[in-house]
């Protein structure tokens, strides 16, 4: 059988090896990178029995054309580029086989900014810092370091599925291929330096409306609009930065920090973008218009919370059973199980998290079953 | 926490929250920071994805599938933060080799004479005392040094070089560092270390933890710079490190 290698023919506008992202590594000022719209990545990835956290590729605007030496399960998901196998369209947000020698391409951006294209066994490129994920300023990860080129030469990871095994599409309550509105709300909750901002500066915020700039890329997206009222200044003593993080400098308009930001930044920042929505702004175009409405943290989590249970019930939908041992489900989320002897059988798979455990029980027969479920690194 | 100095807690959305112990530059704050993230992390606290230390607060990331900000600012509050005892009050000094002057500091008499001494005069103050590591930012590796005389306080160049070699050692008005990978930038360049402080593939990536002091010893002459770079070339370096 032919080593399931993908050629990029043409690598389009900026297409980059991406996973979740690189963490454990931002107190040495390793930015977190990694898909800037994670939950498209991640379905991408259930479709074709990945777990989430596997490598794919990240297609803006204009895709790229990529040869499949081997027959490769693969799946689009997030913005509609148009694409097409042999010149034939094929749908989106649904798992697709690429027969040996195909061609993967892509046409216009129909809808939205970013695709993200997964394969059976993930994009297999070294680890760097225990992710795969491409730091393209800081020249390190994912393919070399950089975006993709022709004459690149990608290799699939070992897939334990085969294409029939798993349900090839979404369960039919997901839209399975969404409208990007150019026109949208942004859930925020406010802080951590909400503060340094005036009375009328915070109602700024929450009651205009804002324009994605043309100078905004993989590190945050600029916003053009009313400007945003500081008390006392906008410089404050360095301090870290989040995803989502509304940093408001001296210019009175709000930049929206993303995947490739400083660990670390000296601007006062208002608020932050509830993680549910950054996918919303990875598919904004330039010219897009964008709200922002308050939520609390409480609310936030919730909303986490949904995105998770969601992601969840596909998985199941889907038929993906990691190890063919158990799922946990529990109200408070989903967890990585281990078994007896250590083994991971279970695992939401987005952060290399330390350590957790959690009671858990089922009703069989009538009869109650208390599991304590220990969560560890994934 | 028995701490006189109670942390602010700050939301940063739904994955992160700030805990603050200041607002200015500030060793003795530093150190409650670096103390507090210590202190996190020995209680190895549910769903704490990673900590990031700078100047005054630490980014605390975590998993909301995990745990949640009112309990892990409750588990916070709760640690005893001295439990570390004399272990946790140990510095780390790292040693920085740098070969002063000369091509590999070219701007070393602009420093010396806007702070009317000699450039022999300028290297012994510059490596005559530990600099903090406040933090580590704005690039992979880069550290955030605190402790420059008041007397190598310079200007930036009026004109940034476009590339400065990695290692390279310098001067921006308050402050002093070393650039850990080719970058362009306006710091006045009095030296260079053949140190890599930032290798991608090694795991940390990076020989200074914030939290740690820095001290550069002046090397003798070029030779000695080319022996310890073919040294760190071949992985047979090792850096001097000392405890305090």
């Amino acid at each position: 059988m032919a080593t399931p290698t993908l050629e990029i023919v043409s690598p389009g506008l900026l297409t980059t090896v991406q996973d979740l992202g690189r963490f454990g590594y931002q107190r040495y000022g390793i930015p977190v990178c990694g898909a800037l719209d994670s939950v498209s990545l991640r379905i991408a990835n259930i479709l074709v029995g990945n777990r989430d956290h596997l490598a794919g590729l990240e297609i803006t605007a204009i895709g790229p054309a990529i040869r499949f030496a081997a027959d490769t399960t693969i799946a689009v998901v997030g913005a509609n580029l148009e694409p097409a196998l042999d010149g034939v369209p094929i749908p989106g947000w649904e798992s697709v086989n690429a027969p040996a020698g195909s061609t993967l391409s892509f046409g216009s951006p129909r809808d939205g900014l970013r695709a993200y294209l997964a394969v059976a066994g993930g994009i297999d490129v070294p680890m760097v810092m225990n992710s795969r994920a491409t730091d393209i300023k800081g020249g390190f990860g994912g393919f070399e370091g950089r975006a993709l080129m022709p004459g690149d030469i990608l290799s699939a990871g070992y897939s334990h599925y085969s294409s029939t095994s798993l349900s090839s599409s979404l369960p039919p309550d997901i839209s399975r291929q969404p409208t990007y509105e150019q026109r949208f709300t942004l859930r925020v909750a406010l802080g951590p330096q909400n503060d340094s901002f005036s009375e009328a500066g915070v109602s700024t915020l929450l009651g205009s409306e804002y324009t994605v700039s043309n100078d905004t890329d993989r590190t945050g997206c600029r916003l053009e609009g009313p400007i945003i009222e500081h008390i006392s200044g906008a410089d404050i003593v360095s301090d870290g930065t989040a995803l989502g993080s509304v940093q408001v400098p001296g210019s009175g308009n709000p930049i929206v920090l993303l995947a490739d930001r400083g660990t670390t930044g000296g601007y006062t920042k208002i608020a932050t973008v509830v993680s549910a929505d950054i996918g919303l702004l990875a598919q904004a175009m330039p010219g897009a218009k964008i709200r922002f409405e308050e939520v609390s943290v409480e609310e936030a989590h919730a909303i986490y919370m949904n995105q998770e249970l969601m992601i969840a019930d596909l998985k199941a939908h889907v038929g993906l059973d990691l190890t063919g041992a158990i799922s946990v489900r529990s109200e408070s989320g989903v967890f990585t199980a281990l078994d007896s002897e250590g083994r991971i059988i279970a695992s939401p798979d987005v952060y290399p998290t330390r350590r957790a455990t959690r009671q858990v029980s089922a009703t069989v027969g009538g009869e109650r079953f208390d599991f304590e479920i220990e969560v560890a690194t994934a | 926490m028995r701490e006189e100095r109670q942390p602010v807690f700050l939301p940063s959305g739904d994955r992160a929250m700030v805990v603050e112990f200041g607002s200015e530059i500030d060793p003795e704050v530093n150190a409650l920071v670096h103390r507090a993230t210590a202190a996190i992390e020995r209680a190895e606290l549910d769903g704490v994805v990673e900590l990031v230390p700078t100047y005054r607060s630490l980014m605390l990331h975590f998993d909301p599938s995990l745990t949640r900000y009112d309990a892990l600012q409750q588990a916070i509050l709760d640690l005893d933060m001295d439990e570390g005892g004399a272990a946790g009050n140990q510095r780390r000094v790292v040693e920085i080799p740098t070969l002063y002057g000369g091509e590999y500091g070219p701007d070393i008499g602009f420093v010396a004479e806007n702070a009317g001494m000699s450039e022999s005069e300028v290297i012994e103050i510059h490596s005559g005392s530990d600099y903090l590591v406040y933090a580590m930012g704005f690039s992979p590796g880069f550290p955030y040094l605190g402790g420059l005389d008041p007397r190598l306080n310079t200007p930036r160049l009026t004109t940034p070089r476009t590339l400065i070699p990695g290692g390279s050692v310098g001067i921006a008005e308050t402050q002093t560092g070393a650039y850990p990978v080719a970058s362009p930038g306006g710091w006045q360049l009095i030296g260079r270390t053949p140190l890599k402080l930032f290798e991608p593939e090694s795991d940390p990536p990076a020989i200074i933890n914030a939290g740690d002091r820095v001290r550069f010893v002046p090397l003798a002459n070029e030779d000695a710079f080319l022996e310890i770079e073919n040294q760190v070339q071949d992985g047979s370096y090792s850096v001097a490190i000392r405890q305090v």
